[in-house]
């Protein structure tokens, strides 16, 4: 009667329609499907296996509770032993109809398959989710941008390796002139200098056109790829002629050391330079 | 318009005058219904209070001049730096406790020159293109490093194996949706483990302006800003990252810099062009860092011991509270 009213042609609100197959959703149907023998409302003996929190109950519906829907279902928790708990099953349902026996045991040999899947899963590995809160990460995006703004990075790398440099780390790798020698010598080339202007700034010039080269490279080789040198060094001695004499003033100072400066600054090999460095020692002496 | 009012007619050698100041009604720009108008009038009030300002900065500069040496001192202006909250922990140079914190704790070893840093790098599981290209990139920067593909073996396994094979540090890039995003950096024979949030990534390719590729020479290591005690700590870490004599002749540095608890990271090749100048080239890639929690064994974050957690409610209520 039930069936013929719900199950086959009106409607019931546990059924739901596919394209292929009926489905029922009712929690104590056994197989989950809208069928005439696995509609828990159309069968008046019923059984199904349900678990709850890792422990397999045997639900059974009998004809005489049917006036008691409150003590309707009656539980039967199963052992854990999964063939102790078979014939729990097979005991509980003795005498009923083959169909639901079967599909009872079916059901609880799925259920066990995956609660042992479950416990393996746990031991292992098992990635956790954080979620990104937007308005942080944003915050946080804003304030990386303001900290790298205020840290000038490459200032302060520049910075702390001349000071490295200073505190002669790098040992005598790079021989620039120390700073008490270079005063010393400034003082004693501008009173020199004072003396006889012409005819040092004729000598000077050879040297300093000699020692401009080297710097010009210096000043002009600053941002740009340090393999562009080699291209830069052929245009510098072009312009070393524009240099104005005023820089001879500063540049004065290494006089005595340039010789060394040239080959040991320059990591790669450029031979013209100590070309220029031979003729140096010549006009040395003169200004000497 | 509408100026009959006012102090014409007195042919007033003032026309504001005291008495009768009956200014025309004025109206503010924003008042104007026309949007080009009321524009034109917006950029003329603009430039009007440039110049007003300009003019107000000459005359405090001719002031100042003229005061000479009596001038008051220049105002210097607030940085967040300057505002700092002042950190207890700071450390003190001399402080002889945390020197000797230092020569006992578990980078002493690699500090006396016992250890020779090998570093294992590897990511999470199944790593995409860009985190797998950033692992080589990171492994040619750091000499001594060894890439190794995770394949889905749990870090807990692999540490003992690690520390077997005499490994001493394990950097572990995180990834997510295809860009590394996270970092843990490990100190394997029993050592703590900082866990650091990465952003901001650029591989080589994306530099601009870069060099050629990095040699296989030892950078020299550059660590800015690590004032706290914790901050001591963490730059030690990337220390011990790096072999401990640098060679001078490849000229490149890696610089390890903190501003604000973001550590910016940078590889640059640096050229002396002459005694107070030098020019630096980025090679490398580049990141940031934010420590997120730093803890005292090794990879652990169930039973772990943690040093220092960030805990948002509690550290980031104070834009001048920093704790690197």
């Amino acid at each position: 009667v039930v069936w013929s009213m719900l199950g086959n042609r009106q409607f019931c609100s546990y059924k739901m329609t596919t394209k292929t197959q009926n489905f029922c959703r009712n929690e104590y149907n056994l197989t989950g499907l809208c069928n005439r023998s696995s509609c828990p409302l159309a069968n008046s003996q019923y059984a199904t296996v349900r678990e709850e929190k890792g422990r397999c109950y045997l639900y059974m519906k009998t004809i005489e509770r049917a006036a008691f829907p409150r003590r309707l279902w009656e539980r039967v928790l199963l052992s854990k032993n999964y063939e102790k708990a078979l014939e729990e099953i097979d005991e509980n349902l003795i005498y009923w109809p083959r169909f639901i026996r079967h599909k009872c045991k079916q059901r609880f040999t799925k259920i066990t398959q995956y609660l042992i899947r479950i416990r393996k899963l746990t031991l292992k590995r098992q990635r956790k989710l954080v979620p990104l809160r937007r308005k942080i990460e944003r915050r946080e995006n804003r304030r990386e941008e303001k900290a790298l703004i205020a840290a000038q990075l490459d200032n302060a790398i520049e910075k702390e390796l001349l000071e490295r440099l200073k505190k002669d780390t790098y040992g005598d790798i790079y021989n620039f002139p120390i700073h008490a020698f270079d005063k010393a010598l400034q003082q004693q080339d501008a009173e020199s200098e004072s003396e006889s202007d012409a005819e040092r700034e004729e000598e000077e010039d050879d040297d300093e056109d000699v020692d401009k080269r080297e710097f010009v490279e210096a000043e002009d080789s600053e941002l740009s790829d340090f393999e562009d040198m080699d291209k830069l060094e052929t245009s510098s001695e072009e312009e070393q002629e524009e240099e104005e004499v005023e820089k001879k003033a500063s540049h004065s100072k290494s006089k005595g050391k340039t010789p060394l400066k040239g080959p040991a600054r320059r990591k790669r090999p450029y031979i013209e330079i100590e070309y220029e460095e031979e003729t140096e020692p010549s006009s040395k002496t003169k200004a000497a | 318009a509408g100026d009959g009012s006012g102090p014409e007619p007195g042919g007033g050698s003032d026309s504001p005058a005291p008495e009768r100041v009956l200014f025309p009604p004025t109206f503010s720009v924003s008042e104007i219904k026309n949007k080009q108008r009321r524009h034109f009038m917006f950029l003329r009030w603009k430039q009007q209070q440039r110049k007003e300002k300009l003019a107000l900065k000459k005359k405090r500069r001719k002031e100042r001049e003229a005061l000479g040496d009596k001038a008051p001192p220049k105002a210097i202006p607030k940085t967040i730096e300057n505002q700092r909250v002042y950190d207890e922990t700071t450390v003190d140079p001399n402080d002889e406790e945390v020197a000797f914190d230092e020569a006992t704790d578990e980078f002493a070893p690699y500090f006396n020159r016992q250890t020779v840093p090998k570093i294992l790098i590897t990511t999470s599981d199944r790593p995409r293109g860009r985190t797998v290209r950033f692992c080589e990139q990171l492994a040619t920067v750091i000499p001594n490093s060894h890439v190794y593909y995770r394949r889905g073996l749990a870090l807990k396994r692999i540490i003992p194996q690690c520390i077997a094979r005499d490994f001493t540090d394990l950097i572990v890039i995180n990834e997510d949706r295809k860009i590394p995003n996270g970092l843990v950096l490990s100190h394997l024979p029993d050592g703590p483990t900082a866990h650091f949030r990465m952003s901001s990534v650029r591989l080589r390719k994306e530099i601009k302006r870069k060099g050629k590729e990095p040699t296989e020479h030892v950078p020299e290591v550059i660590l800015n800003n690590f004032t706290t005690r914790l901050g001591h700590s963490i730059g030690r870490m990337f220390a011990a990252l790096f072999p401990h004599d640098p060679q001078f002749i490849g000229r490149q540095v890696a610089t390890f810099h903190n501003q604000r608890d973001y550590i910016f990271f940078r590889f640059h090749r640096y050229i002396f062009k002459s005694e107070k100048k030098v020019g630096i080239q980025e090679l490398g890639p580049r990141f940031t860092l934010k420590l997120r929690s730093l803890q005292k064994g090794t990879f652990d974050s169930k039973f772990g011991e943690y040093e220092w957690i960030h805990k948002r409610r509690e550290m980031d209520t104070s834009r001048r509270k920093f704790h690197l």
